[in-house]
């Protein structure tokens, strides 16, 4: 009944095995220990996120002493993995100094000189060639060995070389990607002009004031290509920082760098995250991710609004980043006060990058930065004999049910075992399409539970089978005792599936991982059941109260007049035919 | 089936009446030493908690070609110091075998058997590790949350559906088959899984639900009690049992046949050791779920009304009647006594043997033979 068909339903890790990654804590420190509290705190996050990606059953353990080792059922799980492992360390700080990083300013070579003058020349972005010249080169530089690295740092390189000893030969190819403005979005663009507005307003340049020396230097030397983006690094809270924009997600790239405030409020202050699509009459053209506050967050972040509105529009000041894990993600300006407590995440997210994102906020930052270190496929850890084994013991046990039903209800024991049949079809198909949609995966508890549950389904028939055979036992015909059975045995049947299904909501509900899975299985049984009684069983038995073979009574009917023991006797013997 | 059919009829008309409620000092005395052995194997043996709550140690080791995942275990297991069945897998390099926690020497000697058997080259190519629980406290303490919650919202649930003293037996009885199925297997000794957890979780919706569909019924008998002075509370709700009896012996029958087919064809005969832990917990569960809604659930309800001053003025009418009216014009009413004289010579055998569970049991082992004898010919053909 279980494993026919086409389509099949998602297996859990114990059943079809999966993905393991195996994450490694990187020290704060150098040298420093890894707590077993943060470790601890960690399997925690990472569970919960495995929780909010859907039932999937994985498993987090922890190996040796800075290991965490994690299992994902099914195979090609790369993006669930990489969902888990982020460290998701959310800060909002005040935007001090904002300027571009010179790849980003090849597609508006107009601006790019005054912004450029404006660094002061410590990126090699800031070499004043035209970027176009430098482009065909960067791309195609042989000597650059950078060709594992991001597009951004080979570009970077392959620049600063370009510009300072220009060779020829290197711009014979013309596999250069097309031009960088493509990847920027209208609305980046836009950002952009109206950053080089104020700059130009402003001619003094940027406003160091008030900056930490040492960001600063920080800050000249931050190049914003490869390793050097910061992606991954957590940044000390209380401090000032020099942090670069996120990269462009298709070319790699960095437009922006910052040096920021200390951080106004910190991720342990989202109450909730929630993916939003995009919304084209309010102006948003992509995934966001939308953030609601606490109250002490709320209010620090009013007072802030409030402070950078008043510096008016135009000051780089005006503006807050939104730092994750050490890149900015969107920096918006203030237009007034926010006292709502709900703040936006932009950062050119498609619908995935977006949920998964929200999700992880959800759940906090964790508390140590993992590198994952390996991730291979895993087998089943039930192996297949005994899986079979299971089964084939299973299917007997099925089988005696079957056996039972027809000796003791006989000709009922076919509404009976058709009962169990569409239910267990019923289950199956709606096991299939809930892996489909929602991730479900069928484990060896689950599909214990539903073994039990055959027990539930069938006992709402059994209750059926039985008040029906009282009543017939007080003598009345057929038909009259199926409607006043089944009014009856329905009261009986919806108390009782109540009680299993507030139990599965709630278990749902609370817990997490195995439990979890079982809770769903038992809710969607309990389902099943109700509505196979109620439009299955119950029709059928109806109709079937209409032949002859059951409305007279015939001895393998299961409604017998005389073996059931009447107390008035039906006149009538049943005729000896057997067809129904 | 046409005693059987015949017994339904009497059990339903209260012809033939086991004594259920009237036993319940029996009952609660097997009952009350069941968990005390159950209470007793839990100080003393405890739980055998597996890999997945313990945490353990994992080796992790190439592979050869041909080495098949029992070949892995084995050569786990034949170091002779690995006593449960560890957990076996195959990565992309390799296996990853995880066994409980074990001492450095029995690691050695671990790594030294798996090296012999498996053909490496040295047995520092066995890579031991300590590994956490993969079944952490939050997951249990969530876990817990949900049952806390879970009970109140049913206790609730069962005063509103039917009235406190319900809803406080149905507990009773709940925690009477959860405290006894855990015994038994603190008794057996199996490693507890998180399958045998998700197994408990199971028995406990399936106690609910069983003790639930009987005090429907109880309910129901009870419901216009008062106003006639024919039974008492009790005799009620014993009638009602016996009304479902059948009911309960079917639906146990038919729950418990796949269980027990997992259970001893699947992990005893075929090996499915896996699957054993969990069938355990299934098979004792439901069967003392369907024992304990019967004559632990009901007989509780009953001594609670019996309290009340409603149901002893009730049962005081009933016997002042029986008294005043010496001679019985019908053997309907009288629970407790009647039986063994009324019940006809077929049906003395079952109903003598006087402790109504053992009757239980007997109804369902004696189809076989009368069927034998009487309905299988036809019904052979039929199917």
């Amino acid at each position: 009944m279980f494993w026919q068909g086409q389509k099949k339903p998602k297996l859990a890790l114990d059943l079809a095995g999966g993905t393991t990654v195996t994450l490694t804590a990187e020290p704060t420190k150098p040298g420093a220990k890894i707590g077993d509290s943060e470790m601890g705190q960690a399997i925690k996050i990472m569970r919960e996120r495995v929780n909010g990606l859907g039932v999937s059953e994985a498993e987090v353990t922890k190996q040796g002493n800075n290991v965490i080792v994690v299992q994902v059922p099914g195979q090609g799980q790369e993006r669930v993995v990489k969902t888990i492992g982020t460290t998701a360390k959310l800060e909002f700080r005040q935007v001090l100094v904002a300027a571009p990083v010179g790849v980003q300013q090849a597609p508006t070579p107009a601006p790019s000189p005054t912004s450029t003058g404006k660094t002061k020349g410590a990126s090699p972005s800031a070499s004043p060639k035209p970027s176009g010249s430098a482009k065909p080169s960067g791309s195609a530089k042989p000597s650059a060995s950078a060709s594992a690295t991001p597009k951004g740092r080979a570009l970077a390189e392959a620049l600063t070389k370009a510009s300072s000893t220009p060779k020829p030969s290197t711009s014979a190819k013309p596999s250069a990607r097309p031009s960088a403005s493509q990847s920027l979005t209208p609305q980046q663009l836009q950002q952009l002009q109206q950053q080089l507005q104020q700059q130009q307003q402003q001619s003094t340049g940027e406003d160091f004031s008030g900056v930490d020396p040492a960001v600063k230097a920080q800050f000249d030397k931050l190049t914003c290509t490869g390793n050097d983006v910061g992606q991954g690094r957590t940044l000390d809270p209380a401090k000032q920082a020099a942090v670069c924009a996120k990269p462009d997600p298709k070319t790699h790239k960095v437009d922006y760098k910052f040096i920021l405030s200390p951080a106004k409020i910190s991720g342990e202050q989202v109450t909730k995250a929630q993916a939003m699509p995009p919304d084209p009459q309010n102006g948003r053209v992509q995934w966001v991710v939308s953030l609601d506050l606490n109250g002490t967050a709320t209010k620090s972040f009013a007072t802030f609004t409030q402070q950078a509105a008043a510096l008016g529009e135009n000051n780089t000041r005006n503006h807050f980043a939104i730092v994750l894990d050490g890149t900015v993600y969107s920096w918006p300006g203030v237009k007034e006060a926010i006292t709502s407590g709900n703040a936006q995440i932009e950062g050119q997210f498609n619908q995935q990058d977006a949920t998964d994102l929200a999700n992880v906020l959800k759940y906090g930052a964790l508390p140590l930065k993992f590198n994952q270190s390996s991730i291979e496929s895993v087998s089943a850890t039930l192996g297949k004999d005994q899986l079979t084994a299971g089964l084939l013991a299973g299917a007997i046990g099925l089988g005696l049910v079957v056996l039972y039903c027809l000796f003791y209800y006989r000709g009922l024991g076919f509404v009976a075992i058709s009962s169990l049949a569409v239910a267990g079809i019923l289950t199956y198909e709606a096991v299939v399409l809930l892996g489909k949609f929602i991730n479900f995966r069928m484990s060896l508890a689950g599909i214990a539970g539903a073994i039990v549950a055959i027990g539930i389904t069938a006992d709402s028939f059994v209750v059926f089978f039985e008040r029906l055979r009282d009543e017939v036992r007080e003598g009345r015909t057929l038909r009259t005792a199926v409607e006043r059975g089944w009014v009856r045995a329905r009261r009986t049947i919806i108390v009782a599936d109540a009680v299993s299904f507030i139990a599965a909501l709630l278990l749902y509900w609370f817990a997490i991982g195995g439990v979890k899975g079982f809770a769903f299985t038992l809710g969607l049984t309990t389902l099943i059941d109700v509505v196979v009684v109620f439009f299955f069983t119950k029709p059928m038995v109806t109709l079937l109260a209409r032949t002859k073979f059951f409305g007279r009574g015939h001895r393998f009917s299961g409604l017998d007049p005389t073996t059931l023991g009447v107390t008035k006797r039906v006149p009538t013997r049943p005729v000896g035919t057997k067809e129904a | 089936m046409s005693r059987l059919g015949n017994i339904g009829g009497r059990l339903h008309r209260g012809e033939i009446s086991l004594d259920f409620v009237g036993r319940q000092k029996t009952w609660y005395a097997i009952s009350g030493l069941i968990l005390v052995i159950s209470v007793v194997s839990l100080l003393t043996l405890g739980l055998n908690f597996g890999v997945e709550f313990k945490g353990g140690t994992v080796f992790q080791f190439p592979t050869k070609p041909g080495v098949t995942t029992s070949d892995a275990r084995d050569a786990v297991k034949s170091s002779g110091v690995v006593k449960e069945d560890p957990i076996v897998q195959k990565t992309g390099t390799g296996w990853r075998v995880q066994t409980e926690s074990l001492s450095s020497t029995d690691v050695t000697k671990v790594q030294d058997s798996v090296q012999q058997r498996l053909h490496l080259a040295k047995p520092d190519d066995v890579s031991p590790q300590s590994v956490g629980a993969s079944w952490g406290k939050d997951i249990s303490q969530k876990a817990l949350e949900g049952l806390l919650v879970f009970l109140v919202a049913i206790i609730i649930y069962l005063s509103i559906a039917f009235e406190w003293r319900m809803a406080v037996a149905a507990i009773i009885a709940l925690a009477h088959d959860i405290l006894i199925t855990v015994g038994v297997y603190s008794l057996v000794q199996f490693e507890v899984t998180p399958s045998s957890v998700v197994g408990l979780l199971t028995i406990l919706g399936y106690s609910l639900y069983d003790t639930v569909v009987v005090f429907d019924k109880v309910r129901e008998n009870t419901r216009s009690l008062t106003t006639s002075n024919t039974m008492t509370y009790s005799q009620a709700a014993n009638l009602a049992v016996n009304q479902t009896l059948v009911r309960s012996i079917n639906t146990s029958i038919i729950a418990l046949l796949p269980v027990a087919g997992l259970l001893f064809i699947g992990a005893g005969v075929l090996g499915a050791g896996t699957l054993k832990d969990l069938a355990l917990v299934l098979f004792v569960g439901m069967l003392a779920g369907a024992y304990s809604s019967i004559c632990i659930a009901t007989p509780i309800v009953a001594d609670l009304q019996e309290r009340q001053e409603k149901y002893k003025t009730l049962a005081k009418r009933v016997a002042a009647k029986a008294n005043s009216a010496k001679r019985k014009a019908k053997p309907e009413v009288e629970v407790a006594e009647l039986p063994q004289e009324d019940v006809p010579d077929d049906e003395a055998e079952a109903s003598s043997v006087g402790a109504g569970v053992r009757v239980v049991q007997n109804g369902p082992r004696q189809q076989p033979r009368r069927g034998g004898s009487k309905g299988r010919p036809s019904g052979k053909k039929k199917r």
